[in-house]
């Protein structure tokens, strides 16, 4: 099964590569001119059609972009020269802190809230539950970030406003930069955690088999948790990988507030400055992250759901 | 002529006036999110009439300055008026949504029938290429596009465009599945309507429904992206305003002038609630089997 999964996983892998690649063709003009910037000499010109193999078809610049990037090579920064894939390295472990941290204070949020809504539809906590997810739906990340910073940075002084320290390097300093980005990219995710767990659990809860056990004599808790939760984790696990997707993309407007040197500030003024190695480095770097997590997602199912295979 | 012929397999129509009405007066949050999108639309339009200054004119004198009677709303850095930018800024905003979504829709729609439609090695490549753009995350797959289109506010919506358009086919694709064997398809085939004509006079108007929620809920998404997309300096240009571009220069004042970042924040997060609570609204009133829960 896990097999067949990873099997599958693999056109989805080499289309998202075409597509990276492809994405030098949307480039306007003389790719090689448009990329070497202005007062380019002949000479730069000259190399960047070389590194890309511009002077080849298609799929023989694609092939040879492909073959180097399965060996790692991801090519090197138009800009400083750096390979980058080192650049990568360098700003992935910022990224993925405030993500994995902004995925558990979703779930440690949300699922309670979830619950908590669920036990008793209709009631004022289930009404301020919803209407405070619906409000996190629509918040803008990168607007909270703001919000924060000003009111618990800038003003009280609580949390450092800019910046991230490596984990491995003090993880106390290192968590006390992370928490504000990260409570602001999960602001999202609470709602939609919330929100979806208590429409999968009031579903459950009113089923024929509830009121089975009801009738049984099994006490409500008993209920709630044991028969209620087993049945709405497939669900679960299908809205928290959804949302590491999203977050992994919301992080890079987030980054930019809190300055972190991550992948979002990578790719933007890559793209701001047209290097675009480094653009399609970030992009390939983050489908295979995404990718990964769906194949994870898809192993656990199996897990949690047997008849699922 | 083939095309004259209609069928009468389609099932009727619910009447459409006399069933807004009741919508409007029994959802509440639907109608007030909808008559706050129409004041917006008519806020932008009317935006030359209402703003009290124009909305790239600098002033030094009031730079910064806080709320008052002659800038109610204060001014930014460069003393421009805040409600002034704000009211323009609804034009650049609300353009962005719709140019996203329309060439969502534009790219999704067709694919998602044809994918659909066709099934077998069709429908296979093409799920297969919607599954793998699926895979690239929204805004930084926008972010690359618009670095190899260029930097501007129509290009960023284009790249937010294609970007969602994925979303769009699948669903399309899936209702598609579904109708292909209705029986009115069939009749339409057997009477030798070419299949374009089946596809949009037969098959469409059996799977707009989903699209226009999601095409509401797409419309917060896409505003998010132009809010994104214009605070990191890939969207729209100085001196223009946009509501996210608002927010950028908001952010360079933030030790000084905080209050700065509060209206256009506010105006973000209150259009996309509306459009989000009108799509969930239009879900409820389209889909007869669910119930409110």
């Amino acid at each position: 099964m896990i097999r067949r999964r990873l099997l599958q996983a693999i056109p989805v892998i080499i289309l998202a590569t075409f597509f990276v690649f492809g994405l030098l063709k949307l480039v306007p003009g003389d790719i090689a001119v448009t990329l070497a910037g202005d007062n380019a000499t002949d000479a730069r010109i000259a190399e960047i059609r070389a590194m890309y193999g511009l002077d080849q078809p298609f799929l023989v610049q694609y092939g040879g972009w492909l073959l180097k990037a399965v060996q790692g090579d991801l090519s090197k920064s138009l800009l400083s020269g750096e390979a980058v894939l080192t650049s990568i390295a360098r700003c992935l472990p910022n990224t993925m802190l405030i993500v994995v941290l902004a995925l558990l204070l979703a779930m440690a949020i949300g699922i309670p809230l979830g619950i908590l809504a669920a036990s008793r539809p209709g009631g004022w906590i289930d009404g301020f539950v919803m209407s405070v997810a619906s409000l996190g739906v629509a918040i803008p990340n990168f607007w909270l970030a703001m919000l924060l910073v000003a009111w618990l940075s800038l003003s009280m002084g609580w949390f450092p406003a800019t910046g991230s320290v490596p984990f491995t390097e003090n993880p106390w300093e290192s968590l006390r930069h992370a928490i504000l980005p990260a409570v602001a990219l999960a602001s999202g995710g609470v709602a939609e955690v919330a929100r979806q767990l208590r429409s999968s659990l009031v579903e459950v809860l009113a089923s024929q088999q509830v009121r089975t056990l009801h009738a049984k004599g099994v006490s409500p808790a008993s209920i709630l948790w044991k028969h209620g939760l087993k049945n709405v984790s497939v669900n679960l696990l299908t809205v928290i990988s959804l949302l590491a997707n999203r977050i992994l993309a919301a992080t890079v407007v987030v980054e930019a507030v809190f300055a972190i040197p991550g992948m979002g500030g990578l790719i933007v003024n890559a793209a701001i400055q047209r290097d675009f190695p480094v653009v399609q480095g970030v992009v390939f770097v983050m489908v295979l992250i995404v990718v990964s997590i769906n194949l994870l997602t898809d192993v656990l199912y199996s897990v949690l759901d047997p008849r699922i295979s | 002529m083939m095309a004259d012929i209609t069928l009468s397999t389609v099932p009727a129509r619910p009447r459409r006036l006399g069933g807004f009405a009741r919508w409007l007066r029994t959802d509440r949050r639907g109608a007030i999110s909808l008559f706050f999108l129409l004041a917006l639309v008519a806020v932008a339009i009317a935006a030359p009439l209402l703003a009290p200054y124009s909305p790239t004119e600098q002033n030094i004198d009031a730079a910064l300055a806080p709320m008052s009677a002659q800038h109610w709303l204060g001014a930014d850095d460069l003393g421009r008026d805040t409600l002034s930018r704000l009211l323009y800024g609804a034009r650049a905003s609300l353009y962005a949504s719709v140019l996203a979504v329309v060439i969502a829709i534009a790219i999704g729609v067709p694919v998602g029938l044809i994918a659909g439609y066709a099934g077998g090695w069709t429908d296979e490549i093409i799920s297969r290429v919607i599954d793998s753009l699926l895979s690239f995350p929204a805004i930084v797959l926008a972010i690359a596009v618009t670095g190899a289109l260029g930097i501007g506010l129509t290009n960023g919506m284009i790249s937010v465009g294609i970007v969602f358009s994925p979303m769009l086919a699948r669903l399309v694709r899936a209702r598609t599945l579904v109708v292909r064997n209705d029986l009115y398809v069939d009749a339409a085939r057997c009477f030798g309507l070419p299949t374009w004509q089946i596809l949009w006079r037969h098959v469409l108007p059996n799977t707009i429904q989903p699209v226009i929620v999601q095409v509401t809920l797409l419309l917060a998404a896409a505003l998010l992206a132009e809010a994104s997309l214009s605070f990191l300096g890939l969207g729209i240009q100085p001196p223009e305003p946009s509501w996210g571009a608002m927010l950028a220069r908001a952010y360079q004042n933030m030790e000084i002038a905080p209050e700065q970042m509060y209206p256009p924040g506010l105006i973000i997060m209150f259009t996309a609630l509306a459009f989000n609570t009108l799509g969930e609204s239009l879900r409820t009133a389209l889909d007869p089997t669910m119930k409110r829960l």
